[in-house]
C-alpha cells in the first residue's frame, strides 16, 4: 500500500484518519450498548443480605433460604456427621479447601464458623444445578454403597460430602462456595455480610 | 408507451405487461426472477435429498409468522402474579388455554422447533453425502454452518421463554459453560445473564434476542446462502459441474429451469412434510418428552432443580460429549475441556471442505473407506444423541467416551483415509 503517483497521498492520509477516527467513535458508541448487558442497579441491590433463624434447626437437619436468587443451605450436622469428614479425605479432590470458594474464617476441615452449622451455596460448581441431600448412609442412599452421607448433583453426577466438598474426579471443579456470613446471635445467622476481618 | 418505446422491454402489450416494464425499469423484478428462478439451471438428477433446502426455508418462514402471533400474547416476565405463578410461565398456559386457536400457534412452532432441526440435519446429512461443500462451494458450506449455529442459538434462546423448571435449569447450565472460559468466564456469564442467577433480566434479554436479533441475522444469513448458491450453481447426486458441458445456448446440458421443474416438484414435497407434521401437532404435540420436555410444565423453580435434566434431542449430541469429559489433564478442569469438545463438535463440521482430499465428491463414488467413516460417523452421532437424553451411569459414559473419539476421529483422520481411499471414476454427464 505504498503512495505511488497516481495517488494523492494527502488525501489518502486524510481518508485513514477519518476512518480510523469513525471507527474509535463507533466502538465508543458500542459501549454504552454492551454495558446494558451488565446486572443493573436493582439486580445489584437486591443482593442484600438475608437473616435465617436457626433456633428450629434440630442435628441432621437442613434448611435453605433464598440470598441473590441462590439457594443456601444451612446444616446443622450431628457429632457422627462431621466424624465422616476426617474419615473422607483421602477421597476429596480439595479437602483442605485450598482453592478460594470460602472466606478465610471458614478454611478448615468442617468448612464453617461454628463446626456444627455448615452454610454453603446449593449450587453445583460444574454447571450450576442445585445437588440434592442424601444425608442417608450406606446403599439406602441410593449413591454408593459406602456412603457417608452429602449431596448429589442430579445433572452430571458430581457428588459432595457432608463439608460441601467434591470427591476426586467429578464433573465439578470445586468445592461448593461457602457464602460470606456472621452469627448474629446463637439462633441468627446473617448471611451476604462479615465482619471485615473476622 | 412500453412495447414501442424500447426493444430492452418485450411487453404483450397488455396492461399487466405494461406495468411490468415500468417495474422493471425501476427494479430488477424479471432479473431477479430468471436469476433464482426461471433462468437457473439446476441439475436434472436432483433426488430425495434435495427437498430438505427448501422445506427449511418452509420451516423458518412458519416460524416466523407462528412467531409473531404469539407475541402478542406472550409476556417475558418471571415476576409472580396474583395467583403464585411466574407470569411468562401463565401466558403461555394461556395461549394454550384461553387464546382463541392459541394452542395451534403455539404446538406449530414448538413442533416447528423440532422439525426445523429434523429438516437442518438432514440438509446438512445431503451435503456430506454428496460433497456439496466441496470447493468452489466452501462459502455456502460456511453460511449454512452459521446458520445452524444461529439456530441453535434461537431455540436455546426460545428455550427460556416458557420459563418452566427445564428453561429455568437448561439456561442455567448453558450459561455456566461460559464459566469455564479462564479469567473472563465468570464475568462474562454475569454479563449474559445480567444478573447474579438466571432471573427476569435474563427472560428478557433473551426474548428480545430470539424475537428480533437472531431471526434477522438467520435472515440475513439465509440471503447469502441462496445467493452464494445461485453464483456457483447447485451440486448434485453425482458431484460433477454441469458448468462443464454447456449447449451452443450457454445453458448447462444437464441443467433445468428451477421453476417450473423444482418448484412443482418442491411442492409435492411440502405436501407430503406437512401431513407429517400436522399429524404430530395434533396427535403428538409433546412427541413423548421429545418435542416438549413434561419438567417443563412445572413452573421455573430456581431453589430446586429437577432430578433429571435432559436437553431437547437436538443438542443431546452435544451434551453427551459434554458428559463424557470426566478426566482433568494439562493442567485443565474436566469442566472446561467438555465446553471445549461440545463447541468443537459443533464447529468443526465448517472445517470439512478443506479435510476431504477425495478426488471425488459424491458418495457413489467413493471407496470403501469413506463410505465405512460416515457410517461409523453416524453412529455414533445418533449414539451420542440416545445417551444424552438419559441419565450418565459410568457404563453408558464409557460409550459416550467412544463415540466421542470416533466423532472426532471422522473429522480429523478425513484427510488420511479420504486420500488413500480407492475411488471410482466420475461419469462425464450426471447419471439421473
Amino acid at each position: 500500500m505504498s503512495c505511488d503517483d497516481k495517488m494523492d497521498c494527502g488525501r489518502r492520509r486524510l481518508l485513514v484518519a477519518t476512518a480510523t477516527l469513525g471507527g474509535v467513535a463507533g466502538v465508543a458508541a458500542a459501549i454504552p450498548f454492551v454495558s446494558t448487558f451488565a446486572p443493573s442497579e436493582r439486580a445489584k441491590s437486591a443482593g442484600a443480605p438475608v437473616e435465617a433463624d436457626i433456633s428450629k434447626l434440630a442435628p441432621g437437619q437442613m434448611m435453605t433460604v433464598e440470598w441473590r436468587g441462590k439457594p443456601v443451605w444451612i446444616i446443622h450436622r450431628t457429632p457422627e456427621m462431621l466424624d465422616t469428614l476426617t474419615k473422607l479425605t483421602d477421597k476429596m479432590a480439595d479437602p483442605k479447601s485450598g482453592r478460594p470458594m470460602q472466606p478465610g474464617y471458614a478454611k478448615n476441615e468442617h468448612r464453617s464458623i461454628k463446626p456444627e452449622f455448615l452454610v454453603a451455596i446449593g449450587i453445583c460448581t460444574h454447571l450450576g444445578c442445585s445437588p440434592s441431600e442424601k444425608f442417608k448412609t450406606g446403599a439406602e442412599s441410593g449413591v454408593t454403597d459406602d456412603w457417608q452421607g452429602g449431596f448429589f448433583c442430579p445433572c452430571h453426577g458430581s457428588v459432595f460430602d457432608l463439608a460441601g466438598r467434591v470427591y476426586k474426579n467429578m464433573p465439578a471443579p470445586d468445592n461448593l462456595e461457602v457464602p460470606p456470613h456472621v452469627f448474629l446471635s446463637d439462633a441468627k445467622i446473617l448471611i451476604g455480610e462479615d465482619k471485615k476481618g473476622a | 408507451m412500453g412495447a414501442t418505446q424500447t426493444n430492452k422491454y418485450k411487453s404483450d402489450g397488455t396492461a399487466a405487461g405494461g406495468l411490468l416494464e415500468w417495474v422493471d425499469a425501476r427494479f430488477p423484478l424479471m432479473s431477479l426472477w430468471n436469476d433464482h428462478l426461471a433462468k437457473y439451471y439446476a441439475p436434472k438428477n436432483f433426488n430425495f435429498w434435495y427437498y430438505f433446502g427448501s422445506l427449511a426455508m418452509l420451516v423458518l418462514g412458519l416460524q416466523i409468522i407462528t412467531g409473531i402471533f404469539l407475541t402478542m400474547h406472550y409476556k417475558p416476565d418471571a415476576a409472580l402474579n396474583a395467583s403464585g405463578i411466574p407470569a411468562a410461565f401463565a401466558s403461555v398456559e394461556y395461549i394454550m388455554r384461553d387464546v382463541p386457536w392459541g394452542w395451534l400457534i403455539r404446538y406449530m412452532h414448538s413442533t416447528g422447533a423440532s422439525f426445523f432441526f429434523i429438516v437442518i440435519y438432514l440438509h446438512m446429512f445431503r451435503g456430506m453425502l454428496y460433497g456439496s461443500y466441496r470447493k468452489p462451494r466452501e462459502l455456502i458450506w460456511i453460511f449454512g454452518m452459521l446458520i445452524y449455529l444461529c439456530l441453535m442459538a434461537e431455540a436455546f434462546l426460545g428455550y427460556l421463554l416458557p420459563w418452566g423448571q427445564l428453561s429455568y435449569w437448561g439456561a442455567q447450565v448453558i450459561v455456566n459453560m461460559f464459566t469455564a472460559i479462564p479469567v473472563i468466564g465468570p464475568d462474562l456469564a454475569l454479563l449474559l445473564r445480567g444478573d447474579y442467577v438466571v432471573s427476569d433480566a435474563t427472560l428478557n434479554r433473551f426474548f428480545a434476542l430470539h424475537v428480533v436479533a437472531i431471526p434477522l441475522a438467520l435472515v440475513g444469513l439465509v440471503a447469502a446462502h441462496i445467493m452464494a448458491l445461485h453464483e456457483v450453481g447447485s451440486n448434485n447426486p453425482d458431484g460433477i459441474e454441469i458448468k462443464k458441458k454447456k449447449g451452443p445456448d450457454g445453458v448447462p446440458l444437464d441443467g433445468i429451469p428451477f421453476h417450473p421443474y423444482y418448484t412443482v416438484k418442491d411442492i409435492v414435497g411440502i405436501v407430503a412434510f406437512l401431513m407429517v407434521f400436522a399429524i404430530v401437532i395434533f396427535f403428538m404435540p409433546e412427541a413423548g418428552g421429545y418435542f416438549l420436555e413434561f419438567n417443563n410444565f412445572y413452573p421455573a423453580d430456581p431453589l430446586v432443580t429437577p432430578p433429571h435434566i435432559a436437553p431437547l434431542w437436538y443438542f443431546s449430541p452435544y451434551y453427551s460429549i459434554l458428559r463424557a469429559n470426566t478426566v482433568n489433564f494439562f493442567w485443565i478442569d474436566a469442566k472446561l475441556w467438555g465446553v471445549i469438545f461440545m463447541g468443537l463438535g459443533t464447529v468443526i463440521f465448517a472445517f470439512l471442505p478443506w479435510l476431504d482430499r477425495s478426488p471425488v465428491k459424491s458418495i457413489r463414488y467413493r471407496g470403501p473407506l469413506f463410505k465405512g467413516a460416515l457410517a461409523i460417523f453416524v453412529v455414533c452421532f445418533i449414539t451420542l444423541g440416545v445417551l444424552g437424553t438419559l441419565p450418565a451411569t459410568p457404563g453408558l459414559t464409557l460409550i459416550a467416551q467412544v463415540c466421542s473419539i470416533l466423532y472426532f476421529a471422522f473429522f480429523l483422520l478425513m484427510p488420511i483415509y479420504t486420500s488413500l481411499d480407492k475411488c471410482k471414476a466420475e461419469p462425464e454427464r450426471v447419471t439421473g
